[in-house]
């Protein structure tokens, strides 16, 4: 039995096919959110990897922040149940805490021992914090944000980023910059100033290993890092992180078959 | 496309609590605007101000906290805020003062108006935002404020003491007013009002302890409505009237096995927090449409003021959900979720409410843990509506019930 899990999030579009609630059959990305032609092109990409149809999936679920405008699903759900499944899938029942850093929230979720979310706790209404922010800083330093990581690791004297708020941060940067700040050390600054931002938020729900991020941000080995370090943790990566959401809705609907 | 049919509004049984008690709600502004006229006293007063004053000196009263509500959910709250933030308040305080202060400069609005006041009658129990507010009020409108000062209590119970400096304040605002505004305090009148605001009481919390029963024979979201007559009107005799007729018919509701939630009600939650009046629909939507029933609130409990002598009715003052310890705030919270087996929190992280969203991420960690169940909350104001973001209410409403359904 075929399902298909589409997480529409506000910058990315993921896709999962799965074959008995088990097995990834393919994944698929593009970049483009809700609103925008990301989700089918992200599914056109699996049928074409594929070769299969839709007529050959038993089940569509769709989740992230589009699932209520997306009409080719035969459900949808909270990404936050669906990162609980794909968290589990991946790690297994040992796993306690998911803390997921996406395009426009941040959310931490505890699990349980029979791998269920047992609760949640999700960031204010701000974009500090949060993979927006990461892509504002990015803009300003004219980077790719998948290079932030790399570019960070070189610091020797990470930057200090004062302001929480994404905005009054974008013009520290510009004046950091012009005083001179080395980029590594500016690029570590940004980074953990999300980590603080983050581990706050995490310490709400008491932190229990084992942990992993998801979401796109979870790429970032450098915030990894940092953040693992300000909680006293070690957080896991999988390369799969950023589709926890679309395997989750994959295996959701394979269970609501 | 054809154009939308409007369902006419379903007529209200006039022997009704909802009829009653939206009347008395309405009453309370008329009368204000109605005494005005002949030139009798109008004080405005903060929501958990004693009652009893105003009520037996005679003196109609305006709440701007519920004028502030009722304005928000007809959706003037934005255009009101931008006039008190245009005449330099920032936008970090509260919403309520805002648009009252805003009111205070306008002198109307359409979607509330109310009498302007001769005087103000502040108590900081519910919060020190309103000392600076009611300043602002009396200087711009150069009137007097009276004021009772309840400060927060550190301690779990309300010492004598504490009661001692509270009433004295009492006595003095009841003196002050009769200096005022050349009116006499009458015990006897008093003992007929303090009659009435515990029967109010009495009814009321009775009516909301009704959620007890499962299925719940009353949507949550209906409290938010009756509970304006227990802030503005809880010492008249029709409020105790009309109080007990709602609890006759929660109970008779239950008898018959009906609800005023019209969902089937497979989820109950508390809900923590002011209203987010300005979304009132669409928080109420959000889970209504998903079966989940708020059936229980310590905001519609807070109003509900019991009490066998002076003593007891200060110490009642004295223990408002704002001005008592976090054990002892999370104690009552956790009583409600276990009498009314409650499956979950949802809190309304409040913008304006700095003191209530201050304290809730402790407090609601201690209320999930002791009681097992999940928390959720969301960003919104009570009636600033531009801190509330819809897709955020309902992916985290959705989580909260996805976690409560797997409890099951």
């Amino acid at each position: 039995m075929y399902t298909l899990g589409i997480d529409i999030g506000s910058t990315t579009s993921k896709c999962a096919l799965m074959k008995d609630g088990k097995e990834i059959v393919a994944t698929s990305l593009r970049v483009g959110g809700m609103g925008t032609d990301g989700p089918e092109a992200a599914i056109t990409d699996i049928w074409a990897r594929t070769y299969l149809t839709r007529s050959d999936v038993d089940k569509v679920i769709v989740t992230g922040y589009g699932r209520k405008n997306y009409e080719g699903a035969d459900g949808e759900v909270s990404e936050l149940t669906c990162h609980a499944f794909g968290g589990n899938y991946v790690y297994g029942n040992e796993l306690r805490t998911i803390i997921d850093i996406g395009g426009q929230d941040a959310k931490v979720i505890c699990m349980n021992d029979q791998g269920r979310m047992s609760n949640f706790i999700m960031n204010d209404k701000c974009a500090a914090g949060t993979g927006r922010f990461l892509e504002v800083m990015a803009n300003i330093l004219k980077m790719d944000i998948n290079n932030l990581s790399d570019c960070a690791m070189q610091s020797t004297s990470p930057a200090s980023i004062s302001s929480t708020c994404t905005v009054f941060a974008e013009s520290e940067v510009i004046s950091q910059l012009a005083n001179g700040v080395k980029r590594p050390d500016l690029v570590a600054g940004i980074c953990e100033s999300v980590a603080t931002r983050v581990g706050a938020l995490v310490r709400r729900v008491q932190v229990k290993e084992k942990v992993c991020m998801s979401g796109g941000v979870a790429a970032n080995e450098y915030l990894r890092k940092v953040l693992g370090d300000k909680l006293g943790v070690t957080i896991e990566y999988d390369p799969l992180a950023q589709y926890f959401g679309a395997i989750g809705a994959a295996i959701y609907a394979y269970n609501k078959k | 496309m054809a154009e939308e049919v409007k369902k006419a509004p379903r007529p209200v049984d006039p022997n009704s609590a909802k009829y009653k008690l939206g009347k008395i709600a309405g009453d309370a502004y008329v009368n204000a605007i109605e005494a005005k006229k002949q030139g009798k006293p109008v004080a405005w007063v903060s929501s958990n101000f004693p009652v009893e004053i105003p009520e037996t000196l005679g003196i109609a009263t305006v709440y701007p906290e519920n004028q502030a509500a009722g304005i928000a959910a007809r959706g003037a709250g934005e255009r009101m805020c931008d006039v008190a933030e245009a005449e330099g308040y920032s936008n970090d305080i509260c919403a309520y003062a805002r648009v009252s202060l805003a009111y205070a400069k306008l002198k109307e609005c359409p979607e509330q108006d109310v009498a302007m006041p001769d005087v103000l009658l502040c108590c900081n129990n519910i919060c020190n935002c309103m000392i600076k507010w009611y300043e602002n009020l009396a200087q711009e409108l150069n009137i007097p404020m009276i004021i009772l000062d309840i400060p927060f209590n550190p301690d779990y119970e309300v010492s004598q003491a504490f009661i001692d400096y509270v009433g004295a304040q009492f006595w003095d605002a009841v003196h002050q007013l009769e200096e005022i505004f050349n009116i006499k305090w009458d015990d006897k009148k008093f003992e007929e009002v303090t009659g009435f605001s515990c029967r109010s009481s009495k009814a009321w919390l009775a009516a909301t302890g009704e959620a007890h029963w499962t299925p719940s024979p009353f949507n949550g979201f209906d409290l938010l409505n009756h509970m304006a007559v227990m802030v503005t009107a809880r010492g008249k005799a029709e409020a105790a009237e009309a109080m007990e007729t709602l609890l006759k018919e929660y109970k008779e509701n239950h008898e018959k096995g009906v609800s005023t939630f019209r969902e089937e009600e497979k989820y109950r939650i508390m809900f923590e927090g002011i209203a987010c009046w300005p979304y009132l629909r669409a928080t109420s939507k959000g889970l209504k449409s998903r079966g989940i029933n708020m059936v229980t609130t310590i905001y519609a409990d807070a109003f509900g003021f019991d009490y066998s002598s002076f003593d007891e009715m200060i110490a009642a003052y004295c223990s408002v959900p704002n001005a008592i310890n976090l054990e002892k705030a999370r104690d009552k919270r956790v009583k409600l979720c276990k009498d009314d087996n409650v499956e979950g929190l949802l809190v309304h992280t409040n913008r304006s409410c700095k003191l209530w969203s201050g304290f809730m991420p402790e407090m609601s960690r201690q209320i999930g843990e002791a009681c097992g169940i999940p928390v959720a909350s969301f960003d919104g104001d009570q009636a600033d509506p531009r801190n509330f973001s819809e897709a955020q209410y309902d992916t985290r409403v959705q989580g909260l019930m996805e976690i409560m359904e797997s409890n099951k």
